[in-house]
């Protein structure tokens, strides 16, 4: 089921899915690191993500695995580093702008725009592709229904994708926990990114909803063509969909690798699973 | 091949639901707009309550306004009055310079209230520059100052016309008036710094305040049903989130608040024509705060509410007035029960499941096409 992908080595040391070698990589991640007043949430952040990667971001609670996509997604701005996406930097870039440039991304902690229909929140992901202006949202000309009727199909098909069409027209924050996560990754992945951020994704899922969203991960990469990465605790989840992955403790990267490679890691072990043992 | 069935039915009845909602608020307002002119033409009106109408319209405007801050762009203005000034005394000027070009009383009108529109606009978009950087309270507070700054300076203003054109002064230091615009013979002060604007025009009618009613709500609900409105509704609903698909939250912000101002501007220009004399002090803090009580009580976002919320709470102290010394108390009294109404939950529910009955009457032809079309 799940086969196994063959990682290779580049430059900058990284590794990167054998597959996307002939492409430029969608995200490289240099030196990266954020101060909070004296505390160091994240230092020396150096990743490099292939085109069509899954790669998991793990680490014990508190290791600034949300602080690196904040980062990412210039929600903080960076006091070291580069970030490089799809071979420009987003430096000096607003979060909405990095959303242009190709990262979409999800919450640990659910946000979406509760008070919305399912549908207007994937409309709202939708929001740079829909062409509508000032005065057409006003003034509804042929262009209006034109451009809301595509948006709509467009929608659909994106929620058809999780099998949401049903609710679509139900408000948003009415939507079991599950389907609620769900949603977000639809709206996220309507913004047309190169790049999908999951922050935790399977957080309050049973195991077969856990399942399901495994295979749903799989899908998004093969459909979409475009790289996931994921913040992730359930070790199921993460050896069983990640290509790559990148261990974070004290908000240093401690070990990167294979799935298999990062099982045998003792240093991983003992920070990580370590950890477990003792609570 | 199911599913592009499935996609093309959904849109289509998305918009017939969206359609009636909004097709109900412009029922109510055309019906009361002509059982009230059926009264009046045929005397019924007395003398005072005719000439609540075309202010009763122009707290209407204000209230849809301020909901669209408040209500769909989610920010607290508590200077809304402010607006409402400039568009009345940017109004008052306009249709007094033009009162020798243009014969024509509605057309007068009618470009008085798009002069007041675009300066309450600029005025809006000069002041959303700070303001709208900041969040929650605290753009409520400043809101409020510069709701009162807009007062002070429109208090000190000094404006004459005469064949050379429009002068404009201002009177700071309480040292000037209106016989230092050095008018040219035949000319005429309009603003006489705290006096206000005196011996303009009355050219506002009933007409007109319904037509702006209509317009307001036409671009408000138009709004909301498309991508620039879900843009703003998506910033109030989750800032972070509108932010990370994409959205310029600062852009969507400012265009919802200048158009906001805007319409306040326009009712500001409409109130200024129904006056022969008008004071800045008019549009204080209490006047913001009376328009804020009527989408309030109305409900936020609701628009049709803030038009009932409007009519009733402007016209209720008017019609107290011969009870004198109750007038507030009953006042207050209203006030609360509206509040417990309209904010209990169970009475809500019950509101509620009173409306989808009534609703289900006329749903049940449409409801049999959708089961058989729908499986
Ligand atoms: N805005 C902030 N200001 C100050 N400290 C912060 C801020 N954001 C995060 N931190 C700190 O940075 C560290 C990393 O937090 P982060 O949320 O990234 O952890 P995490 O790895 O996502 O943990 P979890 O698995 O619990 O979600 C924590 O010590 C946190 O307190
Ligand atoms: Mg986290």
């Amino acid at each position: 089921m799940n086969k196994k992908t063959k990682m290779v080595e580049v430059p900058s040391h990284a590794i990167i899915p054998e597959r996307d070698l002939d492409k430029s990589p969608i995200l490289e991640i240099s030196h990266l690191g954020i101060d909070f007043g004296g505390l160091t949430a994240v230092d020396d952040f150096s990743i490099t993500v292939g085109r069509t990667e899954i790669c998991g971001l793990i680490g014990p609670n508190g290791a600034g695995k949300t602080t690196v996509f904040n980062l990412l997604t210039n929600v903080y701005t960076p006091t070291r580093g580069a970030i490089i996406l799809d071979g420009k930097s987003t430096a000096g870039k607003s979060t909405a702008q990095v959303n242009r440039m190709g990262i979409a991304r999800t919450f640990q902690n659910i946000r979406l725009f509760s008070n919305m229909s399912v549908i207007d929140n994937v409309k709202v992901g939708m929001h740079n592709s829909i062409k509508e202006g000032f005065v057409s949202s006003i003034f509804h000309g042929m262009g209006y229904f034109k451009a809301e009727k595509a948006a709509a199909e467009r929608a659909l098909e994106l929620l058809d994708f999780f099998g949401m069409t049903d609710v679509a027209n139900d408000e948003a924050g009415s939507l079991p926990y599950g389907a609620q996560r769900r949603l977000e990754i639809v709206r996220a992945l309507a913004t047309n990114p190169g790049i999908i951020l999951l922050d935790e994704p399977a957080a309050g899922m049973n195991p077969s909803e856990t399942a399901e969203l495994m295979e749903n991960i799989r899908r998004i990469r093969d459909t979409f063509q475009i790289a996931v990465m994921l913040i992730e605790h359930d070790m199921n989840l993460v050896m069983g969909v990640c290509e790559g992955i990148c261990v974070l403790n004290y908000g240093k990267i401690i070990a990167k690798g294979t799935p298999e490679e990062i099982k045998a890691n003792p240093t991983v072990i003992e920070a990580y699973l370590g950890k477990r043992k003792e609570a | 091949m199911s599913n592009k069935k499935n996609t093309a039915m959904t849109f289509g009845s998305h918009v017939k639901e969206l359609a009636k909602s909004d097709f109900i608020t412009y029922g109510v307002v055309i019906a009361a707009f002509i059982i009230v002119s059926i009264f009046s033409s045929s005397g019924l009106l007395g003398r005072k309550a005719a000439g609540l109408l075309v202010p009763v319209c122009c707290y209407i405007v204000m209230a849809l306004s301020l909901n669209l801050t408040v209500g769909i762009m989610g920010e607290l203005s508590l200077g809304h009055a402010g607006f409402m000034s400039v568009g009345a005394f940017s109004g008052v000027i306009a249709s007094m310079l033009l009162g020798e070009v243009i014969d024509n009383n509605v057309i007068r009108l009618a470009v008085a209230i798009l002069v007041g529109a675009f300066f309450a606009a600029i005025v809006g978009f000069l002041i959303g520059i700070p303001v709208l950087r900041l969040r929650g309270d605290y753009l409520a507070i400043v809101t409020l100052a510069f709701g009162e700054i807009i007062k002070d300076l429109i208090n000190c203003l000094v404006v004459g016309i005469d064949k050379n054109g429009l002068h404009i002064i201002f009177n700071f230091k309480g040292d000037k008036s209106a016989a230092d615009l050095n008018l040219a013979e035949g000319g005429k002060a309009i603003i006489k710094g705290a006096q206000g604007a005196t011996g303009t025009d009355k050219i506002a009618t009933f007409a007109a305040g319904f037509v702006l009613i209509l317009i307001a709500l036409f671009i408000i609900q138009s709004l909301v049903r498309s991508r620039v409105g879900r843009a703003i509704i998506a910033c109030r609903d989750n800032r972070i989130a509108a932010e990370s698909v994409g959205i310029d939250v600062m852009k969507y912000k400012m265009f919802a608040f200048v158009l906001s101002a805007a319409i306040a501007g326009s009712a500001g220009a409409l109130y200024g024509a129904n006056y022969s004399n008008l004071v800045a002090t008019k549009f204080d803090f209490n006047t913001s705060i009376l328009i804020l009580v009527f989408v309030v009580l109305g409900g936020l976002g609701n628009m049709l509410g803030s038009v009932i919320a409007a009519t009733v709470l402007y016209i209720l102290p008017e019609a107290l007035r011969e009870f004198a010394n109750y007038r507030m108390l009953i006042y207050a009294i209203v006030l609360i029960l509206v509040m417990i109404l309209t904010n209990n939950p169970r009475l809500v529910a019950l509101r509620e499941k009173l409306f989808s009955k009534v609703s289900s009457v006329f749903k049940k032809g449409k409801k049999k096409s959708e089961s058989e079309g729908g499986k």
